[in-house]
């Protein structure tokens, strides 16, 4: 039995946008193409264009996130659509008022769009099973399992770098099994038909079945980053190395973090990225994060970008309504 | 089908806009064409002008009125405007003139990216059917066509206009 | 009270019996079997032609909810399920509210059901005061107030010592512990399967460890200390495989499975169907086919239904946020019927991993239908066609992942010790 994709509707056109996995390529490029339009709205004096002008985008962050919850409000901004921030700590909802409650409360509102972030896995795919037919979510992080815009802002970054995905070799260096992150780049990589990606890290953070996903495990850096194209450094989270999981954050940097020296290793044009918030000195040096082949900032600004496509696309999605003409 | 020849619309238009500049005295006009007829448009009679300031381009896209009902279009571009329009001279061109919305749209556009001392509308068509009240400064030729006919714009290398009906 | 049941086909494992036979029932017991006792005179006759008899099912893991979780489940509303479900007789794990680590828990539980005449409620007791892994239960009073068994249910005992001390003090007395096999730390924040699934999805894993590590401590202290303990709800494959060997030594052990399974697998979990959210785990397809083997080869003597009602609540939720379980008594013969669809048991065999099985488990003189024993009966229409819905659900937990799945195989009627304590309502036979 194939299973119905619910990030389409039945036109197979985007109407949620949870996860990379299941997307086709074609969708992910238009997506990435869209983005391209859209930096050009940044050059403008007034930096918006009136195309979500009367929709009403809540940003629904059940997990602390100032950034992302900053970049997705500022692309709802540009795109002239009216924003709402709910931010709700987990334990006010874990007894009393349900998350569906939650969302009957926030539909009456004549919402558009919820933009989701939340600390379990599956939460975005539970509000987009439950929410009327007309709302489009997007999920901005859940749980360990995906953060689709920010991969299709990394792959954005990417193709501005290197042009085509075919011939690069991609390694992403940290905790896989922890990120978001890094599954939904693994899948977009994949999908956009890179030649080969490697995950880096020790076994505490990449177990074995991550091959499953299509890439290659490396536990020695020195031999992962080997002509490598796009360096991708992962967050390590505190708690993880207070943990059991890595012995110290002195040994992690010695065995993985990003030195010049490692660097060299990878293509001598080889860029690096890096979700942010960066630890300097834990998962690079400031000697890389600073450095010429960083394209850490520029990930930044083209997230706004690639947010204002995947509203757009979600938002413009024509099935069920009248095609007009157009002049 | 009816291909109608452009190069003899596109002289007579670059004379009259020679004619708009000195007339209005516009100091360097900026010239700026509309995705994607536009521009191939304003290519012709931007090398026929010779104007000093490179020639802009604008992807209505996001600034359309039906975008509810037609979504996003799939091959948008990225608009192009190589200098300020703050306080210049603006001769916006585009290929066809028929209700008026692109050209609204390509207004709201412009302003979004400075004040602009003045705009001029050039077309190399004009049709019946405006659904707003704007008109043209310079018009290649006016063309009448019923509800069910399209005039449409080839290029980019020789552009010739082709009639078509609907079925 | 004489009921006549007449006319179907009796399958009574125990005593080797598949034929087509009259059944004749007097005081609560199996009076005869094809010949009328002498001045035999029925009170009742249930026509069963076309149908199977076979002995009523003994359910050895389910939730009643009953003290303390009213709003998920009641000892009346779910004893009812669990007899449309065709089960006389099932067991209940001491975690209810209060914990069942004292006699009077016990003796409540027994009084409900005994006042709802639908089954024969077996509580299992404490293992430990609290479930808290700590001090030894009273374990000989609450075996005289009726736990037939001790667990320490999902709880765990990390204390190595106390396990063992436990287990001689069973030992002693000779009882039956129950053991869920999960070490706390390697399952610890998991709720799926540790594998390539529970990966792509990002949920937190339960690694086949978790399950094996726990056996194996357990196996070892068996063997020091001579208890007699039964693996309850198996999951892994290497767990049934260690089971095994340890039969092979003579070890005193034996093991279930929940039906749930042996029919799914983590691969189910992938829309986040919190339906799907069991603990132990759904695993790989390679685990639910040795579970299946194990069934076959005898290792695994029992099919329990694991049934764990919950309300609507528990399961509206991200996945890690729900609670686990399924409601699964109305489920639990269809689904073993199922086996015998796919070729993997007879249906006698099928039919003895429901009865005569979980019986010798808890050494019950019950689970066959052998003259004078207890008249507890399950009969079946092995041809009816029906699909689970929630509003054919007696249960009041309408959470099952087996919503809308089609079954072939219906209970008509339910009789617990001579009486019929379910009857399908439409069947008026």
């Amino acid at each position: 039995m194939k299973r119905h994709n619910i990030q389409l509707n039945e036109a197979g056109e985007l109407h949620h946008f949870l996860d990379v996995e299941g997307l086709k390529r074609e969708l992910l490029v238009n997506i990435l193409d869209a983005a391209e339009s859209f930096t050009s709205v940044k050059a403008q004096q007034v930096k918006k264009v009136p195309l979500l002008r009367g929709k009403a985008i809540v940003n629904l962050f059940f997990e602390p996130s100032t950034r992302t919850r900053n970049t997705f409000e500022l692309a709802a901004k540009r795109l002239s659509a009216d924003t709402l921030n709910v931010n709700i700590s987990t334990s006010a909802t874990s007894k009393g008022e349900t998350l569906l409650d939650m969302l009957n409360n926030l539909e009456a509102m004549h919402c558009d769009m919820f933009v989701v972030r939340h600390a379990q896995s599956g939460a975005a795919h539970f509000i987009a099973q439950h929410v009327a037919p007309h709302i489009s979510v997007i999920n901005a992080g859940d749980g360990s399992h995906a953060h689709p815009t920010q991969a299709m802002l990394d792959m954005f970054t990417i193709r501005r770098h290197k042009g085509a995905f075919a011939d690069l070799k991609v390694a992403i260096v940290g905790d896989i099994l922890h990120s978001r992150v890094a599954r939904s780049q693994i899948h977009a990589l994949t999908t956009l038909g890179v030649t080969e990606v490697r995950v880096i890290g020790p076994k505490t953070l990449i177990p074995d079945d991550t091959a499953s996903l299509g890439v290659h495990i490396y536990h020695d850096i020195w031999e992962g980053l080997r002509d490598v194209d796009v360096v991708i450094m992962l967050r390590l989270q505190k708690e993880r190395m207070s943990g059991a999981l890595l012995p110290s954050e002195h040994e992690y940097f010695k065995l993985y973090g990003l030195s010049p020296e490692k660097l060299a290793i990878a293509k001598p044009d080889a860029i690096v990225m890096h979700p942010g918030p960066i630890n300097r000195g834990v998962e690079i040096s400031s000697e890389v994060a600073d450095g010429p082949q960083s394209v850490i900032l520029e990930q930044v600004s083209n997230g706004i970008a690639v947010r204002m496509a995947v509203m757009s696309i979600l938002m413009g999605q024509t099935f069920g309504k009248e095609k007009g003409a157009s002049e | 089908m009816n291909h109608i020849e452009t190069e003899q619309c596109l002289a007579q238009m670059a004379s009259e806009l020679k004619a708009l500049i000195q007339q209005r005295g516009m100091q360097s006009p900026l010239m700026i064409g509309i995705h994607t007829g536009g521009v191939w448009v304003a290519e012709k009679l931007y090398e026929k002008l010779q104007l000093s300031d490179p020639l802009g381009s604008l992807d209505i896209s996001f600034y359309r009125d039906d975008f509810t009902r037609i979504g996003l279009h799939p091959e948008v571009k990225p608009s192009n405007l190589p200098i300020t329009v703050e306080d210049r001279h603006i001769i916006l061109v585009d290929d066809v003139l028929h209700t008026g919305r692109t050209i609204r749209a390509a207004l709201n556009e412009i302003f979004d990216y400075g004040r602009p001392a003045s705009i001029s509308l050039a077309v190399l068509v004009e049709r019946d059917g405006r659904e707003l009240p704007i008109e043209a400064n310079v018009v290649g030729q006016h063309v009448e066509l019923s509800a069910n006919q399209h005039i449409k714009l080839e290029g980019p290398e020789r552009l010739q206009l082709v009639v078509q009906e609907d079925e | 009270m004489k009921i006549l049941i007449k006319g179907g086909r009796i399958i009574d494992p125990a005593n080797k019996l598949d034929a087509q036979h009259d059944l004749f029932i007097d005081k609560g017991l199996i009076a005869a079997i094809g010949q009328a006792p002498d001045g035999f005179s029925a009170d009742q006759v249930i026509d069963a032609s076309g149908q199977i008899v076979i002995p009523g099912l003994i359910d050895l893991q389910a939730r009643l909810r009953e003290p303390g979780q009213e709003h998920k489940g009641t000892i009346e509303s779910e004893t009812r399920a669990a007899a449309s479900g065709g089960i006389t007789t099932l067991c209940c794990p001491p975690d209810t509210i209060p914990i069942i680590d004292t006699p009077a828990v016990a003796k409540l539980i027994l009084e409900r059901a005994k006042q709802t005449n639908r089954v024969h409620v077996l509580p299992i007791g404490a293992l430990t005061t609290g479930l808290k892994g700590e001090h030894l239960s009273e374990m000989h009073t609450l075996h005289e107030a009726g736990c037939i068994a001790f667990s320490n249910s999902d709880a765990p005992i990390s204390n190595t010592l106390v396990l063992r001390r436990a287990m001689e003090y069973a030992a002693s007395h000779g009882l039956t512990l129950f053991m869920h096999a999960n070490d706390k730390w390697l399952a610890q924040g998991g709720v799926a399967h540790e594998g390539p699934v529970g990966l792509r999805l990002g949920l937190a894993g339960i690694p086949e460890s978790a399950e094996t590590v726990e056996v194996a401590r357990i196996l070892a202290l068996v063997e020091q200390t001579g208890a007699r303990v039964h693996f309850g709800q198996l999951s892994t494959g290497r767990a049934v495989e260690m089971l095994q060997r340890a039969r092979q030594r003579g070890l005193p052990v034996s093991a279930d499975v929940a039906v749930h399974q042996l029919h799914l697998t983590e691969m189910d979990l992938l829309d986040y169907n919190s339906y799907c959210h069991v603990l132990p785990p759904l695993r790989s397809q390679r685990d639910r086919d040795a579970l299946r083997s194990g069934l076959k080869d005898g290792t695994i003597i029992a099919i329990c239904s694991d049934h764990q009602p919950h309300d609507v609540d528990a399961k509206q939720a991200p996945f890690a946020d729900t609670e686990a379980g399924i409601s699964a008594v109305e489920t639990l013969l269809p689904l073993t019927l199922r086996l015998v669809d796919d070729g993997l048991l007879e249906l006698s065999e099928a039919i003895a991993k429901l009865s005569h099985g979980p019986a010798k488990i808890l050494g019950l003189n019950a689970g066959h239908l052998g003259l004078d024993g207890r008249a507890d009966v399950c009969i079946f229409d092995p041809d009816t066609h029906w699909s689970l819905q929630e509003d054919n659900m007696q249960s009041q937990g309408k959470n099952s992942p087996f919503l809308a799945w089609d079954f072939k195989g219906q209970v008509t009627h339910t009789l617990r010790a001579g009486r019929l304590s379910y009857q399908k309502p439409e069947s008026g036979r």
